[in-house]
């Protein structure tokens, strides 16, 4: 069990990792303009509650105690206050936490179902036309705007056909996938390029690797050696990237939850962008960066639990 | 395509003497015909991009208007070719500034080692834990929304990128025997990295500017389309599709152009970085 070592070992070293992050979050409200703490409690905020809030976080400290501060009320969960929710920016977040993850994983499900598809279909016959239509759309997907790739679902599928709602989240589980299906589309087409491309690359230069035609020489058939020996043996780097496509996938549910009007927290960020709701914006970066580096030690660990040979 | 046939030795930039291929010298003509439409596309119009004429407002294409009106009248296809010059300054300025700083960083880091290097490489690890057009909204969220922002902004992040690929390259290089030998006979520091390290490490990141300027108009028309990168009433394509969206049922023609604009510049510029990529024998 001493592959799993890293296990424990991992999160120490993810600590210089976070910390950076938090310097960058707490660097990013240093920099805005305007005094944070009239923004916090508005234009008709007494003199009284500013010295209090002040104080609070530490902000009538030289800069570096500031950080002490910020970091200190981090690990409390206290992320300051938003103005345009008059509530703290924690309660804002978490009440938008569920239909950004749920929109995050349908999204993930239905790339990999894309690519597994698209894949496969390709590296079965390199070079024939099926692998090239599916070497274009690599090429020209990652060049489509999913902003406008979401309108034009919704003009489609919404506006015309009818087949879904144009906006929305859902109340019951089988509402949100309805909901969620058109958004989740958009983002799944927007990161399958990507994974195909890796994945397809994998699948043809495994099967032409010497245990693919040791076993083809035993006469097994094609679809023995494709589906069982090279397939999985295929799997690995595309797992790997996983972590990189959720951080993309994070970066997709901005834009995507702001066109359906999901009530994520990515259309939140837009928003508090717009309305110069600065700890909301700090508060959301933190949470996505954090949920990035969450994934990516959770792909570490499936990795070793998949493959024997790899140590971390 | 075997896997095999992309390995191989690398060829330095400006040694190839190969066939071009395909996708390179399609990619390349959709981008220098954008680049045409942007300079003398104007030119060849009646239209305004920007005053207002609610007399016209929200006409099909036809004859008059080639690609219809928007709601305030304004002539699509006009927009749509100032948009052009700006989603390729976008692309452009996007993208030089995150090279030039990437590569230089890189070089250095890669050369020398110690502990510029180390910190390079924590400033990577923490870089790539943000969603990366997360941080670049919440930067230009501090700035103001708009392209100065937006340039401000890709070039406070992306500079790492290219610095990976450079540091990556240079240092296997640094130990290769035409380096030490250079060396050996005494060239300077300086000129080693700048004639014998750069050319030969430059090509993955000569291969990504091009990924890169699709991923730069996508994002910048991104911000466009959220209100928070070019403002209306200028000509954005990003921004005319924001305008469109309110009516996708009524005048699906406002939002359709733009964006099929987008798809197209970005297509000739993934084309290019995929046949650049071939040609240079680099991984895609």
């Amino acid at each position: 069990m001493d592959r799993f070592a890293f296990v424990l070992r991992r999160p120490l070293q993810l600590v210089p990792v976070l910390f950076g992050i938090s310097l960058v979050t707490f660097v990013l409200v240093q920099l805005m303009p305007g005094d944070p703490v009239r923004i916090m409690l508005g234009p008709r905020a007494s003199a009284d509650a500013i010295a209090a809030v002040r104080a609070r976080y530490g902000l009538d400290q030289p800069v570096l105690l500031q950080y002490g501060y910020y970091l200190l009320n981090v690990l409390r969960a206290d992320f300051g206050r938003s103005l345009a929710y008059r509530a703290p920016v924690l309660d804002v977040i978490l009440a938008r936490l569920v239909p950004t993850i749920c929109l995050l994983a349908y999204g993930l499900v239905m790339s990999v179902a894309f690519t597994v598809a698209l894949a496969v279909a390709a590296a079965r016959r390199p070079g024939a036309w099926v692998d090239q239509m599916v070497r274009l759309f690599c090429v020209a997907g990652l060049g489509l705007p999913s902003f406008w790739l979401g309108l034009m679902l919704i003009m489609l599928f919404s506006l015309r056909l009818k087949l879904f709602p144009v906006s929305g989240f859902g109340e019951s589980p089988v509402d949100v996938l309805w909901h969620l299906f058109l958004p989740a589309l958009t983002i799944a087409i927007a990161v399958t390029p990507i994974l195909t491309r890796n994945l397809r690359a994998t699948l043809a230069a495994q099967s032409t690797a010497d245990y693919a035609v040791a076993g083809r020489s035993k006469g097994l058939s094609e679809n023995y050696v494709f589906f069982r020996h090279v397939f999985p043996n295929s799997l690995l780097p595309t797992i790997s990237l996983l972590g990189i496509v959720v951080s993309f996938l994070i970066g997709g549910t901005v834009v995507v939850e702001t066109v359906f009007n999901v009530p994520g927290m990515g259309q939140l960020m837009v928003r508090a962008v717009l309305l110069r709701d600065y700890f909301i914006v700090q508060g959301v970066t933190l949470f996505f960066a954090v949920g990035v580096v969450l994934t990516s030690f959770v792909v570490d660990i499936i990795t070793v639990a998949l493959d024997p040979r790899v140590k971390l | 395509m075997s896997a095999g046939s992309e390995a191989g030795p690398r060829p330095a930039l400006g040694s190839w003497r190969l066939r071009l291929p395909a996708t390179l010298l399609v990619g390349a003509a959709i981008v220098v015909t954008w680049l045409l439409i942007a300079a003398f596309g104007p030119a060849f119009v009646a239209h305004d991009p920007i005053a207002v004429d609610l007399a016209h407002a929200l006409l099909r294409p036809s004859a008059d208007h080639l690609l219809g009106t928007d709601s305030y009248g304004r002539d699509v296809l006009t927009r749509l070719m100032y948009g052009a010059r700006t989603d390729l300054q976008m692309a452009f300025f996007g993208v030089a500034g995150p090279f030039i700083i990437g590569t230089i960083v890189g070089l250095l880091a890669g050369n020398f080692g110690g502990i510029p290097d180390a910190v390079l490489m924590r400033i990577l690890d923490v870089t790539v834990s943000f969603p990366y057009f997360v941080l670049v909204i919440a930067i230009v969220a501090v700035l103001e929304p708009g392209l100065t922002s937006y340039y401000i902004s890709l070039t406070l992040v992306n500079w790492v990128s290219y610095a990976r690929l450079v540091r990556s390259e240079v240092i296997v290089l640094r130990q290769a025997d035409f380096v030490l030998a250079a060396r050996t006979i005494g060239i300077g520091e300086i000129r080693v990295m700048s004639h014998h390290l750069l050319p030969n490490a430059i090509s993955p990141s000569v291969v990504f500017v091009f990924t890169d300027a699709v991923l730069t108009i996508v994002l910048g028309s991104s911000l466009g389309f959220l209100g928070l990168g070019v403002q209306p009433p200028a000509a954005e394509w990003g921004v005319m599709i924001a305008e469109g969206q309110l009516y996708l049922a009524t005048a699906w023609w406002i939002a359709v152009f733009p964006g099929i604009a987008i798809s197209l510049l970005a297509l000739g510029f993934s084309l290019v970085a995929d046949g650049l990529a071939k040609l240079l024998h680099t991984a895609p």
